[in-house]
Parts: structure tokens; C-alpha cells; sequence
């Protein structure tokens, strides 16, 4: 922490000092300079900050390494008298103590191993920390030394900056890859266990029931307790349901306003909208587990259905609300874009305002109409929060809206809730999920984004 | 033949007989954008089967004119029209005028061709179906063909009809735009600067079919062209500010303009 401090000052000052210096050498007038004044301050900036961090990543490293080996050298005998875990947990508490922590069940041993280490740790802090600020400190003066006026200092500082935005976007790719990766590699392991087009095309699903442990008879048992199809009807019902609500009232908004609202309705009605997208989904949540589904329980008893308490239906109902304004405010930049020349083309032959729209407007949005309403699809697909707290965990393979069901983002959550072994098939069986899952909603919004790019050829 | 100006206050009927009748007279004409006067109360008179071209500087109420002829401002919000337009002696302003009549019997031919993303036989239907037009697809077939052949389409778009619209070239695309709107049989049809994206012989055929059409159709066309003005109309209006400066037969306005604000724009020195 104070290194980290220390460095900022060192390389703070270094920005001044370096932007002074240069001014100074070209004799006060920055302008004969090559590179302005601020470059140059970064270029020292720059080198006083890179290469210590660099230092000071690998020497902590280094140290760390050091450290751990030499306890486990000089306490060998006592790790080599204990059994596996036990062993690291010894390795652990040792780490523990020395950072002033508490640990479990001390004894003299761990005591004298945390002593070792909280010795060795302090000296190879002041040693990084010298090796770090020398470092910095060689860097201030290499930069010092090269400020000239007519240095090529903006493009060396342009370069750090790009290099930079680079590592940032590769962190950003490279982890979207790591997890799908670690989502692919996971799927691999369970479908080990339970094959593939038993998972697939099952349609009984308990994994509650599970067996844990080897063997040819328990790989037979949990391919009948890993079939997926209940959850994915389930996921379809209620994303048909809410596309039912959302789509027809969305578009009709989005069309509303795009044509038929005044400018200022208009204004003060698409923030609105948007606000709406903002709601938290667990507060949908509420609303459909405390409000929409006795309601529907309510009207159902009146004209003498059976509802669960738990229901497709509210689950559908509330997520259809909570996608309107995606829909809508998708539809209505995909409605816009249709130039008003069609519109007044069409007014000029004599059609009428909803004539123009039927006939004319939205077959010529209606490519980005699919695809916001495909966006709009994955969203609901995706859509926890909503079903966990409405539409119930029981994984019944039904069409009945009024019956509880289960989709696929609940059961995943359920199978990682708890206390669970990592490498059981039940934890396992998430990944799975939760891979089909991301192929579905990928292959829709691959499919989404392509009309949509298509669409905009049209008009350019 | 005698010109018409803007301080004639006696109506057509004292002209003599074989000038053609007049088709549409608009009185008092003013329109307003929001606070803003875009027509200071025009007069004109168009003639039946005569093409009236309306020239006159950027910005001086051309288009705002020509959209009150068929009531397109009423598609604007923030427009107010005031004054009369009689077309046959009716005006239709008047509140039980349909509108979507009106435009049946008013076409509008736009600056920029705008087929719609449809058909080129679609594009050409689109107006008879809504006006109900065709009983059962020979009768719409029969429209679409004459339509096309009246637009000097049908020749180079006969074996694609299926095809879309606006895969057809600038000037292609602007006939097929006029022969969308003579697909209603309107009686008048509204051109505002149907050249001004095409290239000079795609402007040359449009032209020709401008002076083709005048046999069945009264035209008003708005053109920067002073040549097409020239070239293609039998009478003129000159703008200037939301006010019509001087009207009258196109070959006396061109040789021997009335006011000096109409010889100075079209000799070129007001812009
Ligand atoms: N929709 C509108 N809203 C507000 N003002 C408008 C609108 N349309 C036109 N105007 C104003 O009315 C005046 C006349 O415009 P108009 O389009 O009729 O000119 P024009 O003669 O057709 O010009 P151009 O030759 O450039 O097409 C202009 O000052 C313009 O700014
Ligand atoms: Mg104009």
C-alpha cells in the first residue's frame, strides 16, 4: 500500500518535473518544441510507473514463491508427519498467523512456522519495496535525461496509450472466451456422466434424487433423473406467454409514438419507458409472487379453475411487463428510421394514417421488428429472478399456464444454492444448462443482429 | 392569351374562350409554420391540361404552395392554412372535403423518388387498392400496365414486375413514382423538383413525359430550372418571399418579365 503511494508521488512529481524541464529547454517557449509540454510529462510519468509495477509483479511473485518453499523446507518434517490435507491446512494457518490472523487449533509448530514466515515476509517487503522505488527512481532519471526539444515524445506516449486500450479490450474478450471455455469444459465432464441425449431429450427431472459415487449402475440412474425437456417447456410456456403481452402492447406503443404522439407526449413518454427497463427484476419479482399470482388465483377460483399458487401464467404476465419497454423502445428506433418520404408518399396517394402504417411502415420496419422482438425472446429466456419467486420449482412437464413449472435459469440456481460438491453431477448439470442456454440466446441474437444489419442496408 | 398577375382580381371567366378553363384557383392563400408566415395570401389560377411551373428563390414558399394544393400540410402539425383552394369550384378546405379523395384526384410526385420497398407492381397498386379500385387481378393488372405505359415504364420493367422497387435506377424510379400516382386517375398532379436527383438524361425522358402527360393531366411542377421551366410549361408563377410576383404565359414571363424582381432571378442575380 505504501509502495503503491509511493509510487504514485514519485511518478506525480516525475509528470511535473519532466513538463517544467522541457519548457525550460526550449528556452521558454514551448511552442519550438516538437511534442507539447504535456507529452512529455507522460513520457516520464510513464516511465517512472510501467516498469517498477512490472518489478514489483514479478518480485512479489518471486517472494512469495520463496517464502512458501523455504517453510515447507524447513518444516518438513512436521509436514511430512501429517497427511494430505492437513498438511496445506498447516501450510495455510502458518500464512495466517503470520499476518496476524487466527487460526483453528495452534500449536507450537504452527506458531514457530508463523514466526518464520512473518520474518521472511517483512524483510522480502522491504526488499521489493527498494527494488520497486530504485526501479522507479532509474526510470524518472531515463526519462529525464531524454527530454529534448525536438523529441518524438507524443508518438512514444500515443503508443503507451494504445497499447493500453488494447490490453483493456483483450481483458474484456479473453474473459467473455475463459467462460465460455469453462462453461464447454464443465458440460464436457457432466455429459461424461450422463449422456448427452439422455439430458437432452429426457423428460424426467429430479437431480434432488441423484447418486453420488462410480459405476455403470448410478450413470444408468442419473440418466433418468437429468432430462432437460420439462425445463426448457417450461422456459418456452412462459416466454411465449410474456412475448404474448409484450409484443402486441409494445409494438402498439412504439408505433403510438413514433406517428401519433405529439412531440412532447413523445418527450416526456420514452424516458418514461426507459425508466420502466431500469425497475430491478426482483422488484417484478414481488410483484408477480405477491400480487399477480393470488390475483389470478382469485379470478381462477371465481370461474372454478384450479390455480396453483405458483403459475406459469403470472410469471409469463409479469415478465411480458417487464419487456414491454425493450420491445417498445427497440420497435420505435426501428420505426423511425423508416424515412418520412414513405410516409408522405404514401399520404400523397391518399392512404390513411393507419393505411400508411399497415401497409407501408411496417412492412419496410418489419426486419427490425423481428429482430427486436428475437432480442426481446433471449432477454425473457434469460430472465431469472422473475420465475423463481412466481412460477414455482417444480419441474412439471405441462402447457397448462395455470400450473407451477420450472425453467432453466431456476434450476441452475437452485443447483448451485447451497452447499454443494463442486465435481458432483448435480453442480455439473448447471454448466450443461446453463451451455444450452447460452447457445440458444447467442444463436437468437446471431440471428437478431443479422436481420437488423440487413435492414440497414436498405435505406443508405 | 393574356397573362395573369397577382393584382387580377376578375376570375378566369372573362378570359378569352380559347383559353383552356381553370382547374384550381387559390385565393388569399396563406400559411403559417407554427408563428411563422411561409405564404402571404397567393392567387393563382391553374389551367386544365396545362403544365404551371412555379419558380422562384430557395425558401420562398414553392413547396409549402404546392402541398396545399392536395392538403399534404395537413400532415404537418405545426401548419396552418388559411384562405381557399377550389378545385372544379369546390373548396377543399371546406370540412366535409375527404381528403383521401382529394388526393385521388391530386397526385404528388416528391423530390426524391420514394417507391416503396415493395414490388414494382405493388408500388404501382398500392393507390387503386386502397381506393378500392380494381375489382378481382385482371382489372388491377389492366392498371398497372396502362400506369406504366403512361409513366414510359412498361418497356424496360414488363418481365419484372415481381421485382423491388427501389432496385431500379434515380430516373426509373421517379416514373415508377409517377405512374403511382397516375395509377388513382387523378385529375391534377403536384411535382415538386422531380428531376432534382436525376442526371440529365434521366431528366431529359422525365421531361418528355411531363409534356406527354399534359394531354390527360393538369400539372404543377416546382423546378430550380429556369430551362426546364422553359422547356416543359405553358404558364408560370414566379415567388419571392411568400409572395407570388408575377404570373403568367411561361414564353412572356421568360422574354419579357413584368417586374424587376422576376427578370433579376432569372437572369440569374437573385438566388
Ligand atoms: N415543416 C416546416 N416547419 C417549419 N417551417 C417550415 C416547414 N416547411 C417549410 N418551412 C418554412 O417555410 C418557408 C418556405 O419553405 P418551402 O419549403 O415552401 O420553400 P421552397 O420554396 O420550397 O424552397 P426550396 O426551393 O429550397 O425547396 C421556409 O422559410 C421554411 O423554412
Ligand atoms: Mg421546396
Amino acid at each position: 500500500m505504501m509502495v503503491a503511494l509511493a509510487l504514485i508521488a514519485l511518478a506525480t512529481i516525475a509528470y511535473f518535473t519532466a513538463r517544467s524541464r522541457s519548457v525550460a529547454l526550449a528556452g521558454g517557449d514551448a511552442s519550438t518544441l516538437h511534442s507539447r509540454p504535456v507529452y512529455h510529462g507522460f513520457y516520464a510519468f510513464f516511465w517512472v510507473l510501467l516498469p517498477a509495477l512490472a518489478i514489483w509483479l514479478v518480485a512479489s511473485r518471486i517472494a512469495d514463491w520463496y517464502i512458501s518453499s523455504s517453510l515447507s523446507e524447513r518444516f518438513s518434517a512436521v509436514i511430512e508427519s501429517l497427511s494430505g490435507p492437513q498438511a496445506g491446512a498447516f501450510i495455510n494457518d502458518a500464512m495466517t498467523l503470520a499476518s496476524g490472523g487466527r487460526i483453528g487449533f495452534p500449536d507450537d509448530d504452527k506458531i514457530a512456522a508463523g514466526e518464520f514466515v512473518a520474518g521472511l515476509q517483512s524483510a522480502a517487503f522491504w526488499l521489493v519495496a527498494a527494488l520497486v522505488i530504485g526501479v522507479a527512481l532509474a526510470g524518472f532519471f531515463y526519462a529525464y535525461s531524454r527530454i529534448e526539444p525536438r523529441k518524438r515524445t507524443r508518438q512514444a506516449v500515443e503508443r503507451v496509450v494504445r497499447y493500453a486500450l488494447i490490453a483493456c479490450s483483450v481483458v474484456a474478450v479473453l474473459t467473455t472466451i475463459g467462460i465460455v471455455f469453462s462453461l464447454i469444459f464443465e458440460s464436457v465432464r457432466f455429459f461424461g456422466r450422463v449422456s448427452v441425449f439422455d439430458f437432452l431429450f429426457g423428460y424426467h427431472w429430479s437431480p434432488q434424487s441423484a447418486f453420488e459415487g462410480a459405476g455403470a449402475s448410478t450413470a444408468d440412474d442419473n440418466s433418468r433423473v437429468f432430462g432437460a425437456i420439462p425445463l426448457f417447456a417450461g422456459t418456452l410456456l412462459i416466454t411465449f406467454i410474456a412475448m404474448c403481452v409484450a409484443a402486441p402492447i409494445g409494438l402498439m406503443a412504439a408505433i403510438y409514438l413514433s406517428d401519433y404522439a405529439s412531440a412532447g407526449f413523445r418527450k416526456i413518454a420514452k424516458p418514461v419507458l426507459e425508466i420502466l427497463a431500469g425497475v430491478p427484476t426482483v422488484v417484478y419479482g414481488f410483484f408477480a409472487a405477491l400480487t399477480v399470482a393470488p390475483a389470478i388465483r382469485g379470478w381462477g377460483e371465481v370461474i372454478g379453475l384450479t390455480v396453483s399458487s405458483e403459475s406459469a401464467l403470472a410469471a409469463g404476465l409479469v415478465m411480458g411487463i417487464m419487456i414491454i419497454p425493450f420491445v417498445s423502445s427497440l420497435s420505435d428506433d426501428v420505426i423511425n428510421a423508416v424515412p418520412q418520404s414513405l410516409r408522405d408518399g404514401s399520404a400523397g396517394l391518399g392512404a390513411t394514417k393507419s393505411e400508411t402504417i399497415r401497409k407501408v411502415v411496417l412492412p419496410a420496419a418489419l426486419p427490425g421488428i423481428v429482430s427486436a422482438l428475437l432480442l426481446a425472446v433471449s432477454r425473457a429466456i434469460g430472465e431469472t429472478m422473475i420465475v423463481v419467486m412466481a412460477a414455482g420449482l417444480a419441474a412439471n412437464l405441462t402447457i397448462n399456464p395455470l400450473e407451477a413449472v420450472t425453467t432453466v435459469t431456476v434450476q441452475i440456481v437452485t443447483l448451485l444454492v447451497g452447499d454443494q460438491e463442486f465435481d458432483s453431477a448435480k453442480t455439473l448439470a448447471a454448466f450443461a444448462l446453463g451451455l444450452v442456454l447460452f447457445i440458444i440466446t447467442l444463436a437468437l441474437n446471431v440471428v437478431a443482429l443479422r436481420v437488423v444489419q440487413k435492414y440497414k442496408e436498405q435505406y443508405d | 392569351m393574356n397573362a395573369t398577375t397577382t393584382q387580377q382580381t376578375t376570375p378566369a371567366t372573362t378570359t378569352i374562350p380559347s383559353d383552356p378553363p381553370v382547374k384550381m384557383e387559390c385565393r388569399d392563400l396563406s400559411v403559417f409554420y407554427a408563428e411563422k408566415q411561409a405564404l402571404n395570401g397567393v392567387d393563382l389560377d391553374i389551367r386544365e391540361k396545362q403544365v404551371t411551373a412555379l419558380i422562384g428563390p430557395s425558401g420562398c414558399g414553392k413547396s409549402t404552395f404546392l402541398r396545399c394544393l392536395n392538403r399534404m400540410n395537413d400532415t404537418v402539425d405545426i401548419a396552418r392554412v388559411e384562405g381557399k383552394v377550389l378545385l372544379d369550384g369546390r373548396d377543399i378546405y371546406d370540412p366535409d372535403v375527404d381528403v383521401v379523395e382529394l388526393r385521388a384526384d391530386v397526385g404528388m410526385v416528391f423530390q426524391k423518388p420514394n417507391p416503396f420497398p415493395k414490388s414494382i407492381y405493388e408500388n404501382v397498386a398500392y393507390g387503386p387498392r386502397i381506393h378500392g379500385l380494381a375489382r378481382g387481378k385482371d382489372e388491377m393488372d389492366a392498371i398497372v400496365e396502362k400506369s406504366l405505359k403512361r409513366a414510359g415504364l412498361w418497356k424496360e420493367v414488363s418481365d419484372r414486375l415481381a421485382e423491388p422497387g427501389t432496385g431500379l435506377s434515380g430516373g426509373q424510379q421517379q416514373r415508377l413514382c409517377i405512374a403511382r400516382a397516375i395509377a388513382v386517375s387523378p385529375a391534377v398532379i403536384l411535382m415538386d423538383e422531380p428531376c432534382s436527383a436525376l442526371d440529365p438524361i434521366a431528366t431529359a425522358i422525365v421531361e418528355e413525359l411531363i409534356d406527354e402527360l399534359r394531354q390527360r393531366y393538369t400539372i404543377v411542377i416546382v423546378t430550380h430550372s429556369m430551362q426546364q421551366a422553359a422547356r416543359v410549361s405553358q404558364e408560370t408563377a414566379f415567388f419571392h418571399l411568400g409572395n407570388i410576383v408575377e404570373t403568367g404565359i411561361t414564353d412572356d414571363i421568360f422574354t419579357n418579365p413584368k417586374d424587376p424582381r422576376t427578370e433579376s432571378y432569372i437572369s440569374g442575380r437573385i438566388g
